[in-house]
C-alpha cells in the first residue's frame, strides 16, 4: 500500500503550537508511507489540488490528512480523494487542532502527540477497504405532522414545489394555537384573517391530503422510504358527506362539556364544529359526553342531519402511506399554572391564562369579544398581567425563556385599552425581551400610548378581597412591596413541549431534550434537520417560537424536503454493520440491542437462525458490534481489527515493545 | 396508644398556658401519650440563631439529646417556633463537622437522630380523622372559622415536610371534621409580624391587621391558630391594632386545641378560654347546642 500524509498548518491555528514539518518528517518513517508534507491550508483550493496532484504523481492508494475535526472537513477531503480517482473510504483524518494545538501549550509535547495521532490514522488506513454505497429510489411524498402555522407553511411550500403532501393533525381542525389568537403582535392584525386563507389553501390544494382527528400510529422505514401508519380516530360523523351545515350542533341537547377550543371558558355541545373558519369544516362527536354514546339514547343529531352522515357505530381507522420525508411541526403546549399555589391553584375564577384572555378578546370567542370576567360577567377595570409564569423559573423546572410572552402581554395590554378605554393595565415583569423586528417599538407603545404600567418584580401571591383580587408583589426598581387590587388577573403562561411529543419522538427516532423539545442536528448550521435522515423540524416543537419564526422554519424545512426529494436516487452510507454468517450463532442479542431496529432474524438455508442487517436502516452506531458475543457482527470501516490497530499504534502491546 | 416525647416550650409555661394544657388534654383524650422531656431547656427561640448558629443549634440539640437518652426517636411540640429550632438543629447535626462543634458545648452528645413534629402533624398523621369524628360530643356546627397557620409551620417545605407550604389543610380538615364551617381564608400562611411586637409595633399592627381584615371579609366568627406568637399578635394586640388602624375588630383567636377539646367535651378548666383577651363567648354562642343538651 502507498500512503500519503498531509500535515495542515491551519494558518497559525495548528502551526502556532505544533512543529508541522517535523510531524511530516516523522510520518515518513511510518510503514507504507511513501509521501509526507506539510501544507498551509489543506482545505483550500490549492491545498486540495496538491493532494490530488500527489495522488497522481506518487500513485497513492490512500491519504491521511492531519488537520481540524472530521466533523468540519471529512466530507470535503473524501470528495477530494474521490476526484483523484480513489475510493472515498481510503481516507483518514487525524484531528490535531481540537485535540492537540488548541488544548496544549507545549510545542514539544504537541508535536509528539500530533505525530502519534497521525500514526493511528496511518495504521487504520492500512486496513481500510474501498466501500461502495448502494443507491435507492425515493418516494415523492411528504408527511407533515401537525397543522399549526409552521406545518401549514411547510405543507404549502412542499405542495407548491410539486410534492404530494399528507398532513396529519390530531385536533378536529388545523390552525393550531394561532387560530385561537385574537390579534398578532407587533402589527395588531387579526390572526384568523392572516391564517384563514392559508388554511383554506390546505383544504383546496390538489397536492395536499389532510387527515384531521388523526395521529401517527407507527413509523417504519428510512429516509426516502418511510412507511407510516395513521390512526384516523372515530368522529362518529361520515366526513365524506358532512357539509358542515351545523344543524346538528344547534340541536344537540348535551352541552355540559368544557369547550376546548375556547380554553374551557364555556361549554360546547357534544357534536361540534370548533369555530366558523375550521378546516376541515366538519362536525365531530365528543364520545365522552354524547348522550347517545354514553347512555344509548338521544340521537337527535342523526334525526336532523339533512345528509344522514351521523354514524354512531364508526370505529378508528388505520391508514398506511409511504413517504420520502417527514416534517414534524407538533408545536407546543402552555404551561399548567396550577403548579403555582401562590396564584390560587385555580381557586379564584378571575385568575385566567393568557390564552383564555385571547378567547375573551376574540370576536369569535365565548363573549363575542366583550371582555367579561368569568366570576360575575362584569367588565374589569384593573387588569393585572403577570409575566414569566412557567418561564425562567427553576422551581417549576422551566428555566428557559418562552420567548414570546413579553410580546403577547404587551399586545393584550394594548387590546385591553382598546376594548375598555377607562381600564388600567399593570404588568409584572422580570425584564422585557423584545428583540424581533418592530418588537421593542411595540412594547414601548404599550406604555407610552396605552398607559400600561410596568412593574418589575415577581408576584408573591394573589388573594381575594371582596370582589377584587389583591395582587401582592415586589417592585424591585423602587425597592418596595406593592399591592394592586385587580378585577382580573391574566397569567402570561410560558411554553412547554407538546403533550405526547416524547412518544412521537420515539416513533420517529428523534431525540427530545430534557424539556421534551426535539433536538435539531446542529443549533446553528442545521436548525431544521434532525439526526434521523429525512426527518425535519418546523416551529415550536423544536423550542418556543413566535409566528414569524415558526413560519420561517416551516419554509426552511420545506426547502430541505424539496432538496432531498429532487434527487432521483439517494445513496446509503456503506459504513454499516455486516453479519458474518459463519460466526453468527443466531442468539439475537444484536436484534435486542439495536436502537434503530436495523437487524432482523433470518434462517439460513439449513434452517439455522441468523441475524441480518438492513443496510438502509442501520445508522452505523456500532452498538451491536460490542454486544455480539461471537464478534460476528462488524461495522464496516470500524472493524475490531481497525480499531485495535489504532490502539496498538498508540500503546504498543508489551510483546511488540520487547520485540522492538 | 401512640407514645411520643413532648417538648412544651417556654411559651407553654407562660404566655400560652392554655395551649399547653389543652394540648395535653386533647392528646390524652385521643390516646396519644405525651412523655415530658426531663429537664428540658429553652430552644433559643427567635434571638439565638441570629447571634450564633452553633450555640443556637446546641440549645435545641440539648433537648434532642435528652430524647435520645429517653430511648425515643420522636418528639412533638405545640409551638411552630420551637419546632423550627428543633428541626433545624437536627438537620444541621447531620453534618459531622457541625455536630462536633455543637456537641462540644453539651454534656450529653446529640446524634441528631430524633424527628421533631408539631402536635398538629401528630394529630393529622397518627390519629385517624374518623376516630376524632366519632369522639365528638359537642359538634361545632354553626361557627365560621378562619384557620391561620402562620408563616413557619409549613415553611420552608424542604425542612418542615408537613402539609402544603402555600395552602395547608390540616387544621381546615380537623375543624371541618368537628362540624365547624371553615371559611376560605387566603392569608393562612402570611406573617403576622412575629416578634416585631416590641421593636416595631407598627409592622405587627399592619400585618396582623391585614389578617383580621381578611378574616372579617370572608365572614369568620373566630380564628384558630397553632402558634403562640401568632395567637398573641392577633388576640392580645387586637386592641393596639384597632387603635392604630381605626378599626373595631372583635374576633376571638383560639388555639385549635381549645376548640378540639371543646368539641370532645373536655373539662372547660383545662381549655382555658378565660385566658383569651378577646371575649370568645359571642363566637362560642354561635355553636348550636345539641338537642338533648338543651
Ligand atoms: S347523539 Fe350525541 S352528539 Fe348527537 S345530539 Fe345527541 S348528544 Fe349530541
Ligand atoms: S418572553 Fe418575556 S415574559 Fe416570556 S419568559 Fe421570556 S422574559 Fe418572561
Amino acid at each position: 500500500m502507498r500512503i500519503g500524509v498531509f500535515i495542515c498548518h491551519c494558518g497559525s491555528n495548528i502551526a502556532g503550537t505544533v512543529d508541522c514539518p517535523s510531524v511530516a518528517a516523522t510520518a515518513l518513517t511510518y510503514p507504507d508511507v511513501v509521501f509526507a508534507t506539510d501544507t498551509m491550508y489543506a482545505c483550500s483550493e490549492p491545498g486540495q489540488d496538491a493532494i490530488i496532484q500527489a495522488i497522481k504523481d506518487k500513485n497513492l492508494d490512500g491519504v491521511v490528512v492531519a488537520s481540524c475535526t472530521p466533523r468540519m472537513h471529512e466530507p470535503t477531503f473524501r470528495r477530494t480523494v474521490e476526484r483523484a480517482g480513489l475510493n472515498r473510504y481510503m481516507f483518514e483524518m487525524a484531528n490535531i487542532r481540537e485535540h492537540v494545538s488548541w488544548i496544549g501549550k507545549s510545542k514539544d509535547l504537541n508535536t509528539g502527540k500530533a505525530a502519534e495521532l497521525v500514526r493511528m490514522a496511518v495504521e487504520k488506513l492500512r486496513r481500510d477497504k474501498p466501500l461502495i454505497p448502494k443507491r435507492f429510489e425515493t418516494v415523492k411524498r411528504v408527511l407533515v405532522i401537525g397543522g399549526g402555522v409552521a406545518g401549514i407553511q411547510a405543507a404549502l411550500d412542499c405542495a407548491d414545489g410539486g410534492q404530494e403532501v399528507i398532513m396529519v393533525e390530531r385536533e378536529q381542525t388545523i390552525g393550531g394555537k394561532m387560530a385561537k389568537l385574537d390579534k398578532t403582535f407587533p402589527t395588531v392584525d387579526c390572526s384568523s384573517c392572516v391564517l384563514g386563507p392559508k388554511m383554506v389553501d390546505i383544504a383546496q390544494h390538489p397536492n395536499i391530503t389532510l387527515y384531521a382527528c388523526s395521529e401517527i400510529e407507527a413509523v417504519g422505514g428510512y429516509v426516502g422510504n418511510f412507511q407510516i401508519t395513521i390512526r384516523k380516530k372515530a368522529t362518529y360523523v361520515n366526513w365524506k358527506d358532512c357539509t358542515g351545515c351545523g344543524l346538528c350542533v344547534e340541536k344537540c341537547p348535551s352541552r355540559k362539556f368544557p369547550d376546548k377550543f375556547n380554553e374551557n371558558l364555556c361549554n360546547a355541545p357534544s357534536i361540534n364544529i370548533p369555530f366558523p373558519q375550521a378546516i376541515p369544516k366538519k362536525a365531530a362527536i365528543n364520545a365522552e359526553s354524547c348522550i347517545m354514546l354514553t347512555k344509548g339514547k338521544c340521537g337527535l343529531c342523526a334525526k336532523v342531519c339533512p345528509v344522514k352522515c351521523i354514524d354512531f357505530e364508526q370505529k378508528d381507522e388505520l391508514i398506511n402511506v409511504d413517504v420520502g420525508a417527514i416534517v414534524v411541526a407538533t408545536g407546543y403546549d402552555l404551561f399548567d399554572w396550577h403548579k403555582y399555589p401562590q396564584y390560587g391553584e385555580g381557586r379564584y375564577p378571575d385568575v385566567i391564562t393568557s390564552m383564555q384572555y385571547e378567547r375573551l378578546l376574540s370576536a369569535s370567542g365565548p363573549t363575542g369579544g366583550h371582555v367579561k370576567r368569568p366570576s360575575d360577567g362584569k367588565e374589569p377595570k384593573n387588569v393585572v398581567f403577570i409575566q414569566c409564569v412557567g418561564s425562567r423559573d427553576k422551581s417549576v423546572d422551566r428555566p428557559y425563556c418562552s420567548g414570546f410572552c413579553c410580546m403577547y402581554t404587551a399586545k393584550q395590554a394594548i387590546l385591553t385599552k382598546d376594548h375598555i378605554p377607562d381600564s388600567q393595565s399593570y404588568i409584572f415583569y422580570m425584564d422585557i425581551r423584545s428583540p424581533g423586528k418592530g418588537y421593542d417599538e411595540f412594547t414601548r407603545r404599550a406604555t407610552e400610548e396605552y398607559g400600561a404600567q410596568y412593574v418589575r418584580g415577581r408576584v408573591a401571591m394573589i388573594y381575594p378581597k371582596g370582589d377584587k383580587l389583591i395582587v401582592r408583589g415586589a417592585d424591585t426598581l423602587a425597592g418596595t412591596q406593592v399591592e394592586v387590587p385587580a378585577d382580573l388577573v391574566v397569567l402570561a403562561v410560558g411554553a412547554e413541549s407538546a403533550k405526547g411529543a416524547v412518544q412521537l419522538g420515539e416513533k420517529l427516532r428523534v431525540a427530545p431534550d430534557q424539556y421534551g423539545f426535539f433536538v435539531e442536528s446542529h443549533p446553528k448550521l442545521k436548525p431544521v434537520e434532525t439526526n434521523t435522515a429525512g426527518v425535519f423540524l418546523a416551529g415550536a416543537c423544536q423550542g418556543p417560537k413566535d409566528i414569524p419564526a415558526s413560519v420561517g422554519q416551516g419554509s426552511a424545512a420545506a426547502a430541505k424536503v424539496l432538496g432531498l426529494l429532487s434527487k432521483k436516487e439517494l445513496e446509503s452510507d456503506p459504513a454499516v454493520s455486516r453479519v458474518n454468517p459463519a460466526r453468527c450463532v443466531g442468539c439475537g442479542k444484536c436484534i435486542q440491542t439495536c436502537p434503530f431496529g436495523a437487524i432482523k432474524a433470518i434462517e439460513d438455508r439449513f434452517g439455522n437462525p441468523k441475524a441480518e442487517v438492513i443496510d438502509t436502516v442501520c445508522q452505523g452506531c456500532g452498538i451491536c458490534t460490542v454486544t455480539c458475543p461471537q464478534g460476528a457482527i462488524q461495522l464496516e470501516h470500524f472493524t475490531d481489527n481497525q480499531i485495535l490497530a489504532e490502539v496498538n499504534a498508540l500503546c504498543p502491546p508489551k510483546m511488540f515493545a520487547n520485540y522492538e | 396508644m401512640f407514645k411520643i416525647a413532648y417538648y412544651p416550650g417556654c411559651s407553654g409555661q407562660g404566655t400560652s398556658l392554655e395551649y399547653d394544657s389543652s394540648t395535653r388534654a386533647v392528646c390524652k383524650a385521643l390516646d396519644v401519650e405525651l412523655v415530658d422531656i426531663p429537664d428540658w431547656s429553652c430552644c433559643g427561640s427567635t434571638p439565638a440563631h441570629t447571634v450564633n448558629h452553633v450555640l443556637s443549634a446546641a440549645l435545641s440539640a440539648r433537648n434532642l439529646a435528652q430524647v435520645e437518652v429517653m430511648g425515643m426517636d420522636k418528639v412533638t411540640t405545640p409551638c411552630p417556633s420551637c419546632l423550627t429550632n428543633l428541626r433545624t438543629a437536627a438537620h444541621k447535626m447531620e453534618d459531622p463537622g457541625f455536630r462536633t462543634k455543637a456537641n462540644a458545648l453539651l454534656d450529653v452528645p446529640c446524634n441528631g437522630n430524633v424527628d421533631a413534629q408539631s402536635v398538629l402533624q401528630v394529630l393529622t398523621e397518627h390519629v385517624d380523622l374518623e376516630l376524632i369524628k366519632s369522639k365528638v360530643v359537642k359538634p361545632l356546627t354553626g361557627i365560621k372559622i378562619a384557620c391561620y397557620y402562620g408563616c413557619i409551620m409549613n415553611r420552608p417545605p424542604e425542612l418542615m415536610r408537613f402539609d402544603h407550604h402555600e395552602n395547608p389543610m390540616a387544621m381546615d380538615n380537623l375543624m371541618t371534621a368537628l362540624g365547624a364551617e371553615v371559611v376560605p381564608f387566603a392569608l393562612k400562611v402570611e406573617c403576622c409580624g412575629a416578634s416585631y411586637g416590641i421593636p416595631r409595633n407598627d409592622i405587627v399592627t399592619r400585618l396582623s391587621g391585614k389578617l383580621l381584615d381578611a378574616g372579617r371579609d370572608v365572614g369568620a366568627d373566630a380564628f384558630v391558630t397553632a402558634c403562640p406568637l401568632c395567637q398573641m399578635n392577633l388576640d392580645l394586640r387586637q386592641g393596639q391594632i384597632n387603635h392604630a388602624l381605626h378599626e373595631k375588630f372583635k374576633i376571638p383567636v383560639f388555639y385549635y386545641t381549645q376548640l378540639l377539646g371543646y368539641a370532645l367535651g373536655l373539662d372547660r378548666a383545662v381549655l382555658g378560654f378565660e385566658k383569651l383577651c378577646v371575649d370568645p363567648r359571642l363566637a362560642l354562642g354561635k355553636i348550636k347546642q345539641p338537642a338533648q343538651a338543651r
